[in-house]
């Protein structure tokens, strides 16, 4: 019958990420987290062998996940499914296309596997990948990302380089407007990507893409902190099952998400969660995952 | 005539922009207080389970029964669909708001590698170019709904007294058209054809 269908669109690798707007996205390392993620209104898990704090502290090479434990967490919700693959590791983002996860987040939790990213236009399951300014992200969408994220500083329950990621992005968005269009260019060869993207971005005052919050957000206030900055939403990798009450800790910051901008509901939802994750101090850090991939 | 788009999770910014285009006064609705002056609803596309979640913690679910009840119209456009069917095929429905008499299956055409773009024919409007991500398949309706829209013989949008349901997502493409039968719809001014 109406046999004109197209799969692995640009829109439709953008139209994911437009639905998880307003959501989190929570790290699991198994099906019965992925279970307490989606009954707390997680929008999407992602995938994962060891959650960052656990990759930090343990060291060695960190890899994408084993197979059998992404298909144990697509098998137990219904909510779409993120795996990691290296950055550069085309071979690793293959395997989880044919796995057929909902997103691969490209990530610099692992260790990298290239200077180069992955060419993600040829893929069609779609890509989130860090950033940590406007450069690295447009120079992602370039390669083909759908979805953008800061970098942070996964698994140290600390804030703050998410905050500065997110903050340095809308400045360099800010200062593109009412620019002259040999002044865009300028910027486009500055940063590696073409006018057009530049000029779209500087048209829009945001990314061409969804920007989700992630790196070290730890708590519902740091959850809402991200929101009204400007992101779109918020991934929470070590911050929920690391604390005392995952499943208490993992509705609040669901929550927080959604009213963020509601101070008394904020008051409310963060009263007793118990203890946060313990965190880190950036300064303390032997790696910082943040400066893989740029 | 103010017409409120449920912004708990899901992409809610992008309705509210296609209404402010044709002129409509719109609102992010958060809360039970926020309905008040609304003549028509739209519930987004986003994650079913989580929007679920959200309506009811602060008594949404309820607020907006109620407001459905005086005659507030309420389209919902793929987890939207979801969340005003009366059935979820293979599900407790435990947190739909169980209005419009259509049976739906989430994720009914699989996961996000099978999310695709089709064009449709759409009833009174015309070619529409569908865009369904991860969509949830209409598999059953009731006698009083209009099926409007058709892909490989399931129903993707249809039309039941107050209520409209889309499966694919109006509000990613350029194409305002269906936006504009729903704001018709919330000014009466287009009543269904029931075969």
């Amino acid at each position: 019958m109406d046999d004109n269908a197209v799969k692995g669109t640009y829109r439709l690798k953008k139209g994911l990420a437009e639905m998880l707007k307003g959501g989190v996205i929570m790290d699991v390392v198994n099906a019965a987290q992925a279970k307490i993620a989606e009954k707390a209104g997680a929008v999407s898990v992602m995938a994962l062998e060891r959650v960052p704090a656990d990759i930090r502290a343990q060291g060695g090479v960190a890899r994408m996940a084993d197979p059998k434990k992404i298909k144990e967490i697509m098998n137990a919700v219904s909510v779409p499914v993120m795996a990691k693959a290296r950055i550069g590791h085309f071979a690793e983002a293959r395997i989880l296309e044919a796995l057929e996860v909902d997103y691969i987040d490209e990530s610099e939790v692992l260790t990298p596997a290239d200077e180069r990213h992955i060419e993600k236009h040829s893929f069609n399951v779609p890509f989130v990948c860090g950033a940590r300014d406007l450069g690295e992200a447009l120079r992602r969408i370039k390669e083909g990302a759908a979805m953008i994220r800061t970098k942070g500083e996964a698994g140290t329950g600390n804030v703050i380089e998410a905050v500065r990621h997110m903050r340095r992005i809308n400045e360099e968005i800010e200062a593109l407007k009412g620019l002259s269009s040999r002044k865009l260019n300028q910027k486009a060869v500055e940063m590696r990507v073409s006018y057009k993207l530049v000029e779209e971005t500087a048209r829009l005052g945001r990314l061409p893409v969804v920007n989700f919050a992630a790196g070290g957000i730890a708590t519902p206030a740091d959850a809402a902190l991200m929101m009204q900055l400007g992101c779109d939403g918020v991934f929470v990798g070590s911050g929920i099952f690391k604390s005392k009450n995952p499943e208490k800790m993992a509705k609040a910051i669901v929550e927080a998400v959604t009213h963020y901008n509601e101070p008394e509901i904020l008051a409310k939802i963060s009263e007793g969660l118990g203890e946060a994750m313990e965190g880190i101090e950036i300064e303390k850090l032997s790696v910082k995952m943040q400066e893989r991939g740029k | 005539m103010k017409i409120g788009v449920l912004a708990l999770q899901g992409d809610f910014r992008e309705h509210i922009r296609v209404l402010e285009d044709l002129g409509v006064e719109a609102a992010e609705v958060r809360l039970p207080h926020e309905l008040d002056e609304l003549k028509g609803l739209i519930i987004p596309g986003g994650e079913s389970t989580a929007i679920g979640m959200l309506m009811q913690k602060y008594g949404m679910d309820r607020a907006i029964k109620e407001k459905f009840e005086k005659g507030m119209k309420i389209w919902g456009t793929c987890a939207g669909a979801i969340l005003i069917a009366k059935e979820i095929s293979g599900e407790k429905k435990d947190f739909s708001l169980g209005l419009m008499d259509i049976s739906v299956r989430r994720n009914g055409y699989g996961r996000q590698l099978q999310s695709f773009e089709a064009n449709l024919n759409v009833k009174c409007i015309g070619g529409f170019k569908g865009v369904f991500i991860r969509a949830p398949k209409i598999v059953k309706c009731g006698d009083n709904c209009d099926v409007l829209a058709e892909y490989q013989g399931s129903p993707v949008m249809v039309h039941e007294q107050n209520l409209l349901a889309t499966t694919f997502h109006p509000e990613l493409t350029k194409d305002a058209g269906i936006h504009q039968y729903f704001i018709d719809m919330v000014k009466d001014e287009i009543s269904i054809e029931i075969s």
